[in-house]
C-alpha cells in the first residue's frame, strides 16, 4: 500500500498520550472521552470528545448483537465457517470504515495541529494511541 | 531530494514475544506444545476410518446408505471444527510498547503517591464499575498492561488472552473470545459422532450375531472375522471412554454458556457462592446469553493474523524539502519500527534546502484511496 509521508525537517515526537478503554458498560469495545491535559493547548475538547465519540459509536456499531450477526452466524456455521473465505465478516467491513475515519481526521483535524491518532485495532484495540510533534524550525514555536 | 525507502510491513505477531508458533504467513498459531493435539487427530481419524472400513459396507447394504453419508458429514464438521480451534488466534492482547509501558507507570506512580522508603507498593489494581459491580484490574508485569475484564495470562502460552477459559492441550491452544464457539461446536459435534459411532457399532454387531449367530459367522470368514470383531470392539472402547468425558464437557460448557461465564471465572467462584447472581456480563436470559457467545460478532485478531495477509510492502517517500504547513501528513498503515526510522532520517539529512513556494497542501504523489482499493483487491485474490 502506497504510503506518503511528507516531513519537515526538525519535527520530533515530543510525546505520546494514550486514550484508555471505559470498560462501565462491560466488555464492549468503548473509549474513554476525557480529555487529556497535554493536548489542552493543541485542540479543543469538543472537537477530541467528537472524534472519540464517533469512534466509539463505530465500534459500537461493529460490536452490535441483533438480527443481522445472529444471521452471520448461524449461516457461518452453518458452513462450518468456510463461508469466510469468500465473504468478509460485519466486523471487518467496520474495522474499514474506522481506519478511513481515523485517516480522514487526521488529514483535516489532527495533522494540522501536530497530532497523530493511530487506529486502536494496532495496538489492540487497548487504547488510542495520540502521538504529539513538536516542531522546532527556528521562529515557529508550537 | 528525495530517498525512496521500501520497508515491508512487520505484522504484530512475527514481532510476538509469547510461546506460540506460527505458519502459512500467520494463519496458524498453535502453543509449542503439540503431543497431545496429534494424539487427538489420531485418535479421531483413526476411530472413523475403522469405522468406514469395517462397519459401513455392512450397515450401508443391510440398514441404510444414508449412515455413512451422514458420519462422514459429521466426521467432517468436527475436524473442521478441531482445526479452527486449533489454529486461529484465541485472542491474544498484544503487549504494550515501551512508550505506553511508561506511561502507564507513570500513572501508577502518580495514583499511588509517595511510598515510604522501605515499604511495598500497593499492588497495581483498577476498579471499575460494570453494571453496578465493581470489577477489579489486575496488572500483568510480562505484558504491561492492565488487563481488560475477562482476560488472563496464560503461563504457557505466555500471553496475555481475552475472555480467557483455558488452556486446552487436547487441541493445542488457548481457548478465548475468537475461538470459544469453535471449540464449543466441537465438543458438541465430536459427542454426537461419537454417540453416532458407538451405536451403529452396537447395531452392526447385534445384527451380524442375529443373522447367523456368532459360529456360523465364524465359518464363513474364518480368516477376517476375528479380526473385525477385535476392531469392533476396539471402537467401541474407544468411544466410551471418549463418550463420558466428551459429553461431560460440553454438558459443562452448555451450562457455562447458560451463565456466560468462562472455566477460568468458574474455577475462581468469581460469580458464584457469596457472589452468585451478580455476574455482571450476563444477560441474565439464557437464550440471550447463549446467542451471544455463539453467535456474537467475529472479533478481529489483535496481532494481525489472517486478517491482513497480503498488506506485506509499505513504501514510505520521505520529501525532506517540500515544506507545508502541516508537519506531518501521514498514511494509515504505519509500522512503528518504520516511525523512528523516519524520524531519525528526517534529523540526520539537514541537506540543503531548496527553495519552494511554500505550498499550502501539496497533492500526495499516489492516491491513498487507490491504494486502499488495491490493497482490498489484493487480499480478497488471496
Amino acid at each position: 500500500m502506497l504510503g506518503l509521508y511528507r516531513i519537515r525537517p526538525n519535527i520530533t515526537v515530543s510525546s505520546k498520550v494514550f486514550i484508555q478503554r471505559d470498560y462501565s458498560s462491560g466488555t464492549i469495545c468503548k473509549f474513554q472521552t476525557k480529555f487529556p491535559s497535554e493536548l489542552e493547548s493543541r485542540i479543543d475538547k469538543q472537537q477530541f470528545e467528537e472524534t472519540i465519540q464517533t469512534l466509539n459509536n463505530l465500534y459500537a456499531e461493529a460490536e452490535k448483537l441483533g438480527g443481522k450477526s445472529y444471521l452471520e452466524g448461524c449461516l457461518a456455521c452453518l458452513t462450518a465457517y468456510t463461508i469466510f473465505l469468500c465473504m468478509e465478516t460485519h466486523y471487518e467491513k467496520v474495522l474499514k470504515k474506522i481506519a478511513r475515519y481515523i485517516k480522514d481526521q487526521n488529514e483535516k483535524i489532527y495533522a494540522p495541529r501536530g497530532l497523530l491518532l493511530t487506529d486502536p485495532i494496532e495496538r489492540g484495540l487497548r487504547v488510542v494511541e495520540i502521538t504529539i510533534f513538536e516542531d522546532r524550525s527556528i521562529g515557529s514555536g508550537r | 531530494m528525495s530517498a525512496v525507502m521500501i520497508t515491508r510491513k512487520v505484522r504484530k505477531w512475527e514481532k510476538l514475544p509469547g510461546k506460540n508458533t506460527f505458519c502459512c504467513d500467520g494463519r496458524v498459531m498453535m502453543a509449542r506444545q503439540k503431543g497431545v493435539f496429534y494424539l487427538t487427530l489420531f485418535l479421531i481419524t483413526g476411530t472413523c476410518a475403522l469405522f468406514f472400513a469395517f462397519e459401513c459396507p455392512y450397515l450401508a447394504v443391510h440398514l441404510c446408505p444414508a449412515i455413512p453419508v451422514f458420519a462422514v458429514l459429521l466426521f467432517l464438521f468436527v475436524m473442521a471444527m478441531l482445526l479452527r480451534t486449533s489454529f486461529s488466534d484465541p485472542g491474544v492482547l498484544p503487549r504494550a510498547l515501551p512508550e505506553e509501558a511508561t506511561f502507564i507507570e507513570m500513572e501508577i506512580e502518580a495514583a499511588n503517591g509517595n511510598v515510604p522508603a522501605g515499604q511495598r507498593p500497593p499492588p497495581r489494581i483498577r476498579n471499575v464499575q460494570i453494571n453496578n459491580q465493581i470489577v477489579k484490574l489486575k496488572y500483568c508485569y510480562t505484558c504491561k498492561i492492565f488487563r481488560p475484564p475477562r482476560a488472563s495470562h496464560c503461563s504457557i502460552c505466555d500471553n496475555c488472552v481475552d475472555r480467557f477459559d483455558h488452556h486446552c492441550p487436547w487441541v493445542g491452544n488457548c481457548v478465548g473470545k475468537r475461538n470459544y464457539r469453535y471449540f464449543y461446536l466441537f465438543t458438541l459435534s465430536l459427542s454426537l459422532l461419537t454417540i453416532y459411532i458407538f451405536t451403529f457399532d452396537i447395531v452392526h454387531v447385534v445384527m451380524r450375531s442375529m443373522n447367523g449367530g456368532f459360529l456360523n459367522t465364524l465359518k464363513e470368514t474364518p480368516g477376517t472375522y476375528p479380526l473385525k470383531l477385535s476392531l469392533t470392539v476396539l471402537e467401541v472402547l474407544v468411544c466410551f471412554f471418549t463418550l463420558w468425558s466428551v459429553v461431560g464437557l460440553t454438558g459443562f460448557h452448555t451450562y457455562l454458556i447458560s451463565l456466560n461465564q468462562t472455566t477460568n471465572e468458574d474455577i475462581k467462584g468469581s460469580w458464584s457462592g457469596k457472589n452468585r447472581g451478580q455476574n455482571p456480563y450476563s444477560h441474565k436470559n439464557i437464550i440471550k446469553n447463549c446467542c451471544e457467545v455463539l453467535c456474537g460478532p467475529t472479533y478481529p485478531s489483535n496481532i494481525g493474523t489472517a486478517i491482513n495477509p497480503t498488506v506485506s510492502v509499505t513504501m514510505f517517500i520521505v520529501l525532506s524539502l517540500q515544506k507545508t504547513t502541516a508537519p506531518l501528513i501521514p498514511n494509515e498503515h504505519t509500522p512503528d519500527d518504520a516511525k523512528p526510522s523516519i524520524a531519525a532520517s528526517a534529523e540526520k539529512s539537514p541537506s540543503p534546502k531548496e527553495e519552494h513556494p511554500a505550498a499550502t497542501k501539496v497533492p500526495p504523489l499516489a492516491s491513498p484511496e487507490t491504494d486502499a482499493e488495491t490493497s482490498i483487491a489484493k487480499e480478497r485474490a488471496h
